[in-house]
Parts: C-alpha cells; structure tokens; sequence
C-alpha cells in the first residue's frame, strides 16, 4: 500500500512530495510519482508529525453518554491526533489490566488513532493503596503513564512509593496536581471574580504547593535504586499547570535536573476566569480558568520549554452534566478538535512557537514522555508515516453540536479560530481529510 | 427591570426608584385597616426555596398578598427535586403552569442567574415572560436583603451618601455583604469591612470598599453598623480559634456600643446569634433596628414585585 503525498511543507519550510510505502517515509524529494500509491495533494499546507495528547477522557467504560473511544477517536483523528492517551477514572476504573486491555483493543478496533489507555496509580483512585502497576505495564495494552488524573496522589507516602516503584518500570508517574485539603469545595480560581461572583477559592497555591512535594520525591526516588529509568525520561509528569507560581517550581526543579515534565491545556493557554460571570458551567474545568497574567505565564514556559507539551485534558460532558447550576456542574471541557488551532492563536501567531516548536510542545515531547517509538518521530526517510497537515491560514467558527464528540461543551462555542487540519495520516493511511473521518 | 438577580444589575437611579416605591407603599398602607392594594390581582408568584428560610419566604409572600398576588410557596424538601429533578426542568415546569414571577433561593451560587437564563431562553420561543428574583444564592448576593437594609439605613439617617457604614464578621460566606458592599457604595457611603482575614474572600481589595481587622478603631467614626450572623460550622471549620475569641475581638458589646456615635443604627440581617456576633443588650437596645428591618423587607419586597410585574418606570 502506498500514499504519495504531494507539495507538503514540513515544519512550514520546503514544499517537498513524500512517497510511503507500507507505513513508512521511502523516498522525499520533488517531482515523485508512482503508479500505484493513492496520492494526498497536500496544497502546499504545512506538514506536522501527528499529534500525540498525554491528555484525554474518552470516558469508556462506564461514561459512554458523554463519550465512547469510537466517538473520542473521530474527535482525535479531526483534530490532527495519532495517539492519545485516556485518562483512568472511568467505571470501572481503568486499576486492572483487565480494564486497560479493552480500552486498547477498543482503539485498535475503531483504528483511526492509537489509544494508550493510562493505568490509575492507586485502586479505584482512591490515593491509598497501589494498583498493580507493574501487571498493567506487562499486560497486552502496554501501559506506560499511570495517573489518578480527577483526583490527586494526595498522600505523600503513597506518592513516593509510587514513584519508587515506577521508576523500575520506564513508565512515567501523571499528576493532578490539587492539595485537595486547600480545595474543599472550591468551584473557580480564587481571585477577585470567584469573590465577586461569591464562588469557593481554588487557590493556587494547592497546585504549587503538589509540584514542590512531588519534584523533591521524584529527585529522591530518581536517586534510589532505578536502574530501568532511561536517560532523559520524564519519571513524575505534572498534568494541567495552571498558575504562574507553579512555573517557578517546574523551573527550579528541572535546574536541579529532576526528571519532571509538564504539561498545559489549551484552554489554560488561552481562556481567563473572567468567562465566569454569568455562571455557564462550559467554563468549569479543574484546575480553574485562571488569570490574564497566568495565561501569559503558561505560554512563555510552554515557548521556553519549562512547560514540555500541550496536552487536552478532553472532557465530554453529556448534557445533563452541564445544564445545571455552577456547582451541581461537573468540571471539564472538550478539546481535541479545538487544540491546534488554539495553540496557533496563542502560540504561533504571536511568534512565540514556529512550526517546529509546535511538533516538539504537541508530538515529539509527548511522545518520548509516553514512552511511545513510533509517534513523535522526524518527517524523515524511514520514518513512520505519521501526520498532520495543518491550513495555517483557514480561519474557522467552532460550533460544539457539529463537533464529533458525543457532548458539545466546548467553551470556544462560537469564536473564531486560525488554523484547519487538512488529513491525519496514521502509519500511512489516512484517517481524517477536509474535516471528515476516513473509515 | 426584568430580573432582579444582583446588585450590580441596578444602577443608583434604579436602586433609588426601588426605595422610593417601598417608601410610597409604606405610607400607603400605613394605619390601613384593610392592608391590600390590587396592583397584582391576577399575577402569580412562586417562591422556590432550596434551602431553609423563614423570614425571607414569608416576607415575599405577605408582600406578594398585599399587592394582591397569588403567592403559592414551592420548597425543594416537598417537590420533585427529591426525585432528581434538575433546577432547570423544576424553573421551566414552574413557568409553565403559568408563573409571572419566580422568587427563589438556592444554595449554589448564580442558581439564579441560570434559571433566568433558561427562562428568557424559554421566552424567546414561547413569548411568555417569567421574571427571577434572586432571594440569596449561595454566597453570591441576596440583592432584597440590602435594599431592606439600605430603607431601613435611610430611616434612621436620613440620607445614605456620605455616610460610613461597618459591615462586620464573616464577610467571605455572606450574600448579605456582597450585595450590601455593592449597594451602599452604589449610593454613595463609605463601606468599611471588619473582619478578620480569614472570613474575607481573596480579592476583596477590588471591591468598592475598605477593610479593617479592628472594629475598635473603627466604631467611634461610623455612622451604622451591620452585624453579621457567625453560622456554627464557621465556628468548627478553623476560620478562628474559638467562638469566645470572636465574639472579644469581632463581638458588638455594650462597651462597644458606647465607642459608637449616639443613636447609630445597628443592623442585623437575622437570626441573631446572641451573645456571639452581638450581645443580647445591645440585640434589645433602641439603637437595634432588626425588626424595623423586618418590617421594611415587606414593603422593599412589595416595590421589587411592583416594579417588576407591573412594569413601574425605571
């Protein structure tokens, strides 16, 4: 099976034609042709490795009115993505490797993008006692992030010792990042709005004050007996940073060469909690929309590399879920279809990522935190025939009924956004062009 | 005026439209054998409470029946919600059935500002309006509660502008001080929040206030007090040492009271905790104004519905 792929610009430079045969990258240059490869005119739009999110809720088993891993697959693929990673707290959990095999043969059987289902760091998340984390690394869906991502490994000593034992493993230790015990009922940043609008404080200082611990933990286990942990191996991966001051501590710790990585949504990239006046809980998301100055503060870590990746935080919610009042509301937004487009208009527009930037923050990075050899690779000969092309130049309005997911809370309803993906091409097939899933 | 959901949804001509209609409605019944005027014959108001409340229910409803209003009083303990019923679906059957106005109270914050926007939603298509009244949503506003407290503050001195109110004790959990601080400034006084620093919310420094930590120095220079209710789980959740501590440093005594200028009205928004946030002497002193408070929250009321229902010019 071949795909030639003709007038793409890798990284936004050169236009070139690549030939794959099999999967594979054989030949780049100008001028190819070959008789029998299906041909993908790529118009002269830009040419990404295929996106890679550490960050999803495909919401199945368990969730399926809100999302099921066909539907967060379609939503994947429209979105540029060839792998994602889906967060455990489904139901049942995602603690057994029972659980976490059926979510990756879900995505093998649905085929439009590697679904890596990520294993709960304790049973049933509920922060006490370790899940059979080495089981779930060995089994069939090879997991290799494990996190209690909703709900925070809030005991220390249960932190360590997951750390600890990870670390001889080669799998990365995924943090939400929430000293519930500052948090205790809180339902937006603490800030001026949430003392206008008479909401509960969730202060920033509940995440700083996590990343601090956790880095100090994960210097002293990277410090132990971890013979397994490959040089340059993220260990302790810090999920949704938020605030500013968390910044300074992902920097003084990655100074002392901790092997901590971290991650920013889009929409902490881009949407403030000044949103929150009118109280529509499509802006509720934990951690909380934050401030102008925090968002300012995620893009210039993210441009700087103190942040490594974006990652979605993809949150469907049925309706029923969303159509109530604030505090009744459940927190998380869509995301998958929205990502790029908000990282070009918040990252490359105003300069402060060029197009490899934007394969490093969104695949390549990713990719060697998730532990994955096939994605996140150079557009290069011998590659893995793994894409996304992107119209840096379309302009969209995003519309969350005609979006794939199942629910439609996506906080962009309405607004006007750069950047079109064009295909997604999965190991040289394509799954997703001009806005359709291939199937 | 097609909701009242917030203070801030009032600018000083309306807010003083609004107390000048309490004030008219106030005279008009006064000494009134029969205490009835027709202005809503026919209308009907439902007030939905989804938490605990007395005086504030019955205050709307008396006023509703002085106009004339057919009142009918749903509470969440007695109807579907205990099925699972979502606040939206319980808003939009209630409006259904033919509600002009829906006054209600709910423990989540901006509960009203939703239901308001389900029912203009719901409006657009049906082209029959229901009005919202916000009667305290969780720790946001309770917008009637400071128009009562605002009468009842003109009463005793005459005027509002350039006076100096104290709004003291849990500031961080009151819909009361919310909608107090916005209304107060709005009319021209000086609010000063007394409080210690853990019941002030983060962000209080943008509000349209000042804030002190001693009610001592603050006292002898205020013009009226506002004392508010300490709840017990404040007490158990560690936002001060000990209700003894409290009541020394935030406590209205007599002794405190004599720091006041003579005859400075003190407000309550009630239930009093005695001997906690105000002592019971200074609860039955004359410079105690609760029940006058309670008296004006009738007639506040009344002008809320009148204006809203019967279109009163804004």
């Amino acid at each position: 099976m071949k795909l030639l792929i003709r007038n793409a610009k890798p990284y936004g430079e050169e236009a070139v034609d690549l030939l794959v045969s099999d999967g594979v990258v054989v030949e780049i240059g100008s001028g190819l042709t070959a008789q029998d490869a299906e041909v993908l005119d790529a118009g002269g739009h830009v040419l990404l490795p295929g996106l890679v999110d550490l960050h999803v809720h495909l919401r199945e088993p368990g969730g399926e009115e809100s999302e099921t891993i066909e539907t967060g697959s379609h939503a994947a693929a429209l979105g540029g993505f060839t792998a994602v990673f889906a967060m455990p707290n489904t139901d049942p959990v995602a603690d057994t490797a029972v659980v976490v095999e059926y979510v990756r043969r879900r995505g093998e059987e649905v085929g439009l993008v590697d679904v890596h289902p990520v294993g709960a760091v304790t049973t049933g998340l509920q922060g006490e006692k370790l899940a059979e984390l080495g089981t779930m690394a060995a089994s069939a869906a090879q997991v290799r992030m494990f996190s209690d991502d909703g709900r925070c490994v809030n005991d220390p000593m249960v932190m360590r010792r997951a750390l600890e034992y990870a670390s001889a493993l080669d799998v990365v230790v995924a943090q939400h990042a929430e000293d519930r015990r500052l948090t205790g009922g809180a339902q937006a940043h603490e800030g001026a709005v949430a003392a206008r609008l008479g909401l509960a404080g969730w202060p920033a200082t509940a995440e700083e004050t996590v990343i601090a611990r956790d880095c100090a933990l994960a210097r002293e286990a990277a410090a132990g007996p971890n013979g397994h942990l490959r040089a340059g191996a993220s260990m302790l991966h810090v999920c949704h940073v938020s605030s500013l001051h968390s910044i300074a501590v992902l920097r003084q710790a990655k100074a002392q060469g901790v092997r901590v990585s971290a991650e920013v949504t889009p929409h902490h990239l881009l949407l403030t909690d000044g949103r929150l006046t009118g109280y529509d809980p499509v802006n509720k998301v934990n951690p909380p929309l934050r401030t102008g100055a925090d968002t300012q503060a995620m893009r210039e870590a993210l441009a700087e590399g103190v942040i490594d990746v974006v990652a979605t935080d993809h949150a469907p919610h049925a309706s029923q879920y969303k159509d109530t009042e604030w505090a009744a509301a459940r927190p998380g937004m869509l995301g998958l279809q929205t990502a790029l487009s908000v990282v070009i208009h918040t990252m490359v527009e105003p300069g402060l990522l060029d197009w490899h930037g934007v394969a490093r923050v969104m695949s390549e990075r990713p990719a060697e935190i998730g532990r994955l050899a096939d994605q996140g690779r150079p557009i290069a000969v011998g590659e893995p025939a793994t894409f996304c092309l992107v119209d840096p130049d379309a302009q969209w309005t995003v519309r969350g009924a005609a979006l794939a997911s199942r629910a439609a809370n996506t906080p962009y309803e309405g607004m006007r956004l750069p950047g079109a993906v064009v295909a997604t091409v999965l190991r040289g097939r394509i799954t997703a062009r001009d806005g359709k899933v291939v199937a | 005026m097609k909701h009242l959901l917030s203070v801030a949804d009032l600018d000083a001509a309306a807010a003083t439209g609004l107390l000048d209609t309490a004030s008219r409605l106030k005279d008009t019944l006064l000494g009134r054998e029969v205490r009835k005027l027709p202005t809503l014959r026919g209308r009907t108001v439902v007030t939905l409470f989804y938490e605990d409340s007395t005086r504030t229910r019955v205050s709307f409803e008396i006023a509703g029946k002085w106009m004339s209003a057919d009142t009918i009083n749903v509470s969440a303990k007695g109807s579907s919600v205990s099925k699972g019923e979502s606040l939206r679906d319980t808003s939009l059957t209630i409006s259904a059935m033919g509600a002009d106005c829906v006054v209600m109270r709910h423990p989540a914050s901006g509960a009203a500002h939703r239901v308001a926007g389900w029912q203009d939603k719901d409006a657009a298509t049906t082209g029959t309006h229901t009005s919202v009244v916000n009667a305290g949503d969780g720790t946001h506003e309770h917008p009637t509660q400071a128009l009562l407290d605002a009468a009842t503050l003109r009463d005793s001195l005459g005027s509002i502008a350039g006076r100096r109110i104290g709004i003291v004790g849990d500031v961080l959990h009151s819909r009361v001080a919310r909608s107090n601080v916005l209304l107060l400034s709005l009319l021209g006084a000086e609010v000063v929040l007394i409080a210690p620093p853990t019941l002030l919310p983060t962000g209080v420094g943008e509000w349209p206030c000042r804030v002190s930590h001693s009610l001592d120095a603050e006292l002898p220079a205020l013009d009226a007090v506002m004392m508010l209710r300490v709840q017990a789980e404040r007490m158990h959740g560690g936002f001060f040492p000990s209700a003894r501590e409290y009541a020394i440093a935030y406590g209205l005594n007599e002794n405190r009271l004599g720091l006041l200028p003579e005859g400075a009205p003190v407000l309550h928004p009630g239930p009093m905790v005695r001997g906690m946030e105000i002592a019971p002497a200074v609860a039955d002193s004359s410079n105690a104004k609760v029940l006058a408070q309670v008296r004006n929250g009738v007639h506040v009321r009344m002008a809320v519905l009148y204006h809203l229902l019967a279109g009163a010019p804004e």
